[in-house]
């Protein structure tokens, strides 16, 4: 948004940015060359969710679209505490991420579609390894960045590995840079903090 | 593919233009004036770039004099953490750059953002606001200030009052005047010289205060309209609305007149206006406001065919 539409007071909701999510899979194999992670075959999109009743038939749409899909995964609808929504896609582990990804994109394009696009926060890819350590990919969809969110029970979030994540992906996804950007998303579905 | 349910507002921008274009060129007529009245183009030009100067300065530092006129403490993501992540995810929706965060120790119910830059801004609640209002209630309010910050308000109310406070720092200078060169200098007219700039800039400094009450509450419903598809709950920010400036009246007036200096950037004002209301208010009036959200609500529920 340029300076003159901020002085006219026109913000614009901001579009959320969806294509980078097909970088993934990519991205998923070198993470577990690299660093043993490995996908747990789950993924969740957190959006906000419009009051009205728009929305509630779009939502109820989007659900029964991805359980039609394919191998038919697991769907939940959960809310938080911040007054998100999160749509949470459970597949076999070791399914592989492609299909993940081809889901949460259905939720993706399913609510743009309806524009509902600006209400789309970001979308979570969570990774485990044999130690028991969990790692959840975060994508936000308005800066189209990716981060990683590592947390190791309680409050706290292990950011060595996290640097480390983000090392290894250097060059595969697009990474956010501004670290004051990487928002801990506690309980979030997949993540429970307790390994 | 994919639709839009953000419909701009084009006749809230046109009359938002107006009123600055409005603000500008009483600005510019204040310089003429001064220049026509005194026979100086030197001093009318002197008048001017003071009148910016002090605007420049206010909106410099609006961060932190606005923070010491509230008593407001900036706190740290670990002293408040709620309010943080509220904050944290409202500027991933909104991709914009995280202010600062204050809490000021006040009854009040209020809300304000300052500051001269997206970059360097601050966003502070009152401990009253925190108490009265519920989590998705607080987003919407929060959303809204945020939306302040977004539209550069700050700068935009501090630019075109410049024209006011040039006017205002005239008209002193004047009567200074009056007392002592009154009589010596007369123009052709036989008007005093001090006679004719007091005019001039009484005339700009009142139509300004006019103008700028007027452009105030246009931010404030843009504020609202921009809240509140960020939030996509017109309904929280409505309730939050009803709540504050419910409870305002019944706060005492002593307490009310503490916090009058802020009023233009509070999300509710502290002072209830009573006469010429709809002409001096900085605040739309709260039916105004929960109108424009009923039709926001209206355009985010519409099924799309």
């Amino acid at each position: 948004m340029g300076l003159w539409d901020s002085l006219m007071g026109r913000t614009r909701p901001k579009q959320a940015n969806l294509d980078a999510l097909f970088g993934v899979p990519n991205a998923a194999v070198t993470l577990e060359t690299t660093l043993g992670l490995v996908p747990t075959g789950d993924g969740s999109v957190c959006y906000r969710g419009a009051a009205g009743v728009a929305f509630a038939e779009t939502e109820r749409d989007l659900v029964e679209l991805i359980r039609s899909t394919g191998d038919a995964p697991e769907v939940r609808v959960t809310g938080d505490g911040f007054g998100f929504t999160w749509v949470e896609v459970d597949r076999e582990p070791g399914s592989g991420t492609e299909g993940l990804c081809t889901s949460l994109h259905a939720v993706n394009t399913s609510l743009e579609a309806q524009g509902f696009g600006p209400g789309l926060l970001c979308t979570l890819i969570t990774f485990e390894d044999h130690a028991g350590r969990h790692m959840g990919l975060v994508y936000l969809y308005k800066q189209g960045t990716f981060y990683p969110f590592a947390p190791t029970g309680g409050q706290q979030r292990d950011n060595l590995l996290e640097i480390q994540v983000r090392d290894a992906l250097r060059g595969e996804l697009p990474l956010e840079e501004d670290l004051s950007r990487w928002l801990a998303v506690w309980g979030a579905p997949g993540l429970t903090g307790s390994s | 593919m994919a639709t839009s349910r953000f419909l701009p507002d084009r006749g809230l921008t046109a009359r938002m233009t107006l009123v600055m274009f409005l603000l500008g060129g009483l600005f510019v007529a204040l310089i003429v004036g001064v220049m026509l009245a005194v026979r100086s183009p030197g001093l009318a030009v002197i008048v001017g770039i003071v009148g910016l100067g002090i605007a420049w300065y206010q909106w410099y530092s609006s961060d932190s004099v606005a923070m010491r006129a509230m008593r407001a403490r900036e706190v740290t993501p670990e002293q408040a953490p709620e309010l943080h992540g509220m904050i944290d995810r409202l500027c991933a929706m909104a991709d914009m750059p995280k202010p600062r965060v204050g809490i000021a120790d006040m009854a009040i119910p209020n809300a304000f953002a300052t500051g001269r830059s997206p970059e360097r801004s601050v966003v502070c609640v009152t401990t009253g606001i925190l108490n009265t209002l519920t989590a998705e209630e607080l987003e919407g309010v929060l959303a809204h200030e945020l939306s302040h910050v977004a539209h550069r308000d700050v700068l935009v109310m501090t630019v075109a009052s410049s024209a006011g406070i040039a006017a205002g720092m005239l008209t002193q200078g004047a009567q200074y005047g009056a007392l002592f060169g009154g009589g010596r200098r007369e123009n052709n007219n036989g008007l005093p010289v001090w006679l004719l700039v007091l005019i001039v800039s009484m005339l700009v400094y009142a139509v300004s205060f006019v103008l700028l009450k007027l452009l105030s509450r246009y931010r404030e419903l843009s504020a609202d309209r921009a809240g509140a598809y960020l939030t996509m709950k017109p309904q929280a920010l409505a309730s939050a609305l009803q709540k504050i400036t419910g409870e305002m009246n019944a706060i005492p007036q002593k307490d009310l007149r503490a916090s009058q200096a802020m009023n233009a950037f509070f999300i509710a004002p502290a002072i209830k206006g009573v006469s010429l209301r709809t002409l001096t208010s900085t605040h739309p009036s709260l039916e105004q406001r929960l109108e424009q959200l009923a039709k926001i609500q209206a355009d985010l529920g519409r099924r799309t065919p």
